[in-house]
């Protein structure tokens, strides 16, 4: 099951580049959350913010605090902790290019110690993989083939069920199909609606149509400030903000 | 190949830390101006000319010692590999002995080297803050570039008595039940020879990690550390498995580095051709290839004993020039094909 995710006063750096105001927001459980936005505006650094990934970039380093069910993630707990329950999905599909579609998704399980034997370990990942639609493209050839020999619309499914094999609460998804055809976007976006059941989605997206499609909820970014956060149809028929409305009418961005 | 030249037994003590020559004859783009074409032909001429001596001089190379090798190649034939007795008194060879000594301080020496150079490259490339980074980088190959006379000098002078006085009798007392540790504390021997051979090859080793590991893409670390690794997981399963054929050639490249390596072993370990016992082959002293090639060479008289030391330069040339073709190899099949670190 999903958890709902608070934000208050989120502020982000990049050595002395502030690259995140005073964000405040709340992400509702089992639902999907669209962040849009133009380039640069703070996208990327603030989901990033949400699983402690920010940190990992030298001399990066947030303050405000971000509570993913009841637990404060920048309080008494650890980044990795944090990381097991808020998994995250990449813009380019990152598979290991040196195991095996099997060994891709087992890798999180074996890492976390779930699955001690060899039947669970096949049950869960065949799990996740009919999971993320691709049980059936790779079920034949999963522990052959190397997971970067895989279409790029599998890789992002299948980077999709290596995030699902562990099965966090949140999934994070930053510009999961910019690197991909139409038809792959449209597998992920079915995807989505699916995903929600079990996982709460924060997803990034630099496509207003997609994030119309999926997203119960929106926000919109400009210059490291959040200037509208509403119900998704509101912030695309009723903006209350002049600058959401330039941006969704495409007057800038 | 032509970098298959720099593992060649250079009587000087090859001392090229581990850097490939790269002599690609690019073609270039014909202009309409006409001096523009001379000078593009009579460049392109040059360069090719460049790439080709390369190759040519190790033709030749190998073309003479097989020539001269002739007389000794006749005379033993491939008994003079797995022939023990090196007798210049009554004209009889085998090369065994220094076969032995090659191979076993070479292995010693990766033994020690190949895990401090991990945590070298591992530093350097995941932990140390970045001002540091480059001074350190900057360091270690500094160790490349010592000329390997010096480090003959400095072994003789310290690390030599400091076995002698301190460390074997040591691991006699304490680990001499293992059956590995037997012998007399010499000082002068197999072991001081693998040492000294670890710390030449360390500034290789390292720096080829470093560099196949550094070409690992953040996208891969990132993956790792999405999955909630600590930072140990994460170089385990993002960097080092990713990075592990360089790494392999890296250490390849080592290896080929230290049997052909001569002065600085010469100096230490002692110039006997024996093979001792196993349980005391590590202090006792040996002898190697290279070694004694060097050691030997002015003083062979006749010319079967000529022949016979240039039979074993051939046998270590065709040694070394595989081992670093074979290193080269799986170096180019990690750094291609990945896109440069800050991707993604
Ligand atoms: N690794 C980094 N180092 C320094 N500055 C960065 C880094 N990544 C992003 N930034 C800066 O932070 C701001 C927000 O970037 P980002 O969150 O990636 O935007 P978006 O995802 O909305 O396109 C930009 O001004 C960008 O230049
Ligand atoms: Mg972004």
């Amino acid at each position: 099951m999903g958890v709902g995710i608070t934000v208050e006063n989120l502020n982000a750096w990049f050595g002395k580049h502030h690259a995140l105001h005073d964000v405040s927001m709340i992400a509702d459980a089992n639902k999907c959350t669209a962040i849009i936005g133009p380039s640069g505006c703070g996208k990327s650094t603030f989901i990033r913010c949400l699983n402690r990934m920010h940190e990992v970039i030298p001399e990066a380093r947030a303050t405000g605090s971000v509570r993913v069910g009841e637990v404060d993630i920048y309080n008494g707990t650890s980044a990795v902790q944090v990381r097991r329950r808020v998994g995250m999905v990449f813009q380019r599909p990152n598979p290991f290019p040196s195991m095996t579609v099997f060994d891709n998704v087992a890798a999180g399980l074996k890492l976390n110690g779930i699955a001690p034997g060899k039947k669970e370990l096949e049950e869960l990942v065949e799990r996740a993989l009919r999971g993320a639609a691709l049980w059936d493209e790779v079920k034949d050839t999963m522990k052959k083939k190397s997971g970067a020999s895989l279409s790029g619309g599998q890789q992002q499914r299948l980077c999709i069920a290596r995030t699902m094999a562990v099965e966090p609460e949140v999934v994070l998804m930053d510009e999961p199909c910019s690197a991909l055809d139409p038809i792959s976007t449209g597998k992920i976006e079915e995807l989505i609606f699916q995903l929600k059941e079990k996982f709460t989605i924060v997803i990034v997206t630099h496509n207003m149509q997609q994030a119309a499609r999926v997203a119960e909820f929106t926000g919109f970014f400009l210059m490291g400030r959040l200037i509208e956060f509403d119900r998704t149809e509101k912030v695309f028929t009723k903006p209350s903000d002049k600058r959401t409305e330039d941006y969704i009418t495409g007057r800038f961005g | 190949m032509s970098n298959a030249a720099l593992g060649a037994p250079l009587p000087s003590g090859a001392d090229e830390p581990g850097k490939a020559l790269e002599v690609a004859p690019a073609i270039p783009k014909k202009t309409d101006i006409s001096r523009a074409w001379f000078g593009d032909k009579s460049f392109y001429a040059i360069v090719v000319a460049c790439g080709t001596s390369v190759l040519v001089i190790v033709g030749l190379i190998l073309y003479e010692l097989i020539s001269r090798s002739d007389l000794a190649w006749k005379a033993f034939g491939f008994k003079f590999f797995v022939g023990q007795d090196w007798d210049p008194v009554n004209d009889h060879y085998g090369a065994l002995p220094f076969v032995y000594g090659t191979v076993v301080s070479s292995l010693l020496a990766l033994l020690l080297a190949v895990p401090v150079s991990m945590g070298v490259a591992i530093f350097i490339t995941e932990m140390c803050p970045r001002r540091l980074k480059t001074f350190l980088s900057f360091m270690t190959e500094l160790l490349a570039a010592i000329p390997s006379v010096i480090y003959g000098l400095w072994a003789i002078f310290v690390l030599v008595p400091l076995l002698r006085e301190n460390v074997e009798p040591f691991l006699i007392k304490t680990l001499g039940w293992t059956g590995l540790f037997a012998g007399q504390p010499f000082g002068i021997g197999m072991l001081a020879a693998g040492i000294i051979l670890a710390i030449m090859v360390v500034p290789i080793i390292s720096s080829m990690a470093r560099e196949v590991m550094t070409a690992v893409p953040s996208a891969q670390r990132e993956a790792v550390y999405a999955l909630g690794a600590t930072r140990w997981e994460m170089i385990r399963m993002g960097v080092l498995r990713n990075a592990r054929a360089g790494i392999v050639g890296g250490v390849i490249l080592g290896l080929g580095r230290a049997l052909g390596e001569t002065m600085a072993v010469t100096m230490v370990i002692g110039n006997r051709p024996e093979i001792s016992k196993l349980t005391e082959a590590l202090f006792a002293p040996a002898h190697t290839m290279a070694s004694v090639i060097a050691n030997e060479f002015s003083e062979a008289t006749g010319d079967l004993y000529l022949s016979a030391l240039i039979e074993v330069g051939l046998a270590l040339f065709v040694v070394t020039v595989i081992v670093n073709i074979l290193a080269q190899l799986l170096v180019w099949s990690v750094t291609r094909g990945m896109p440069a670190r800050g991707n993604g």
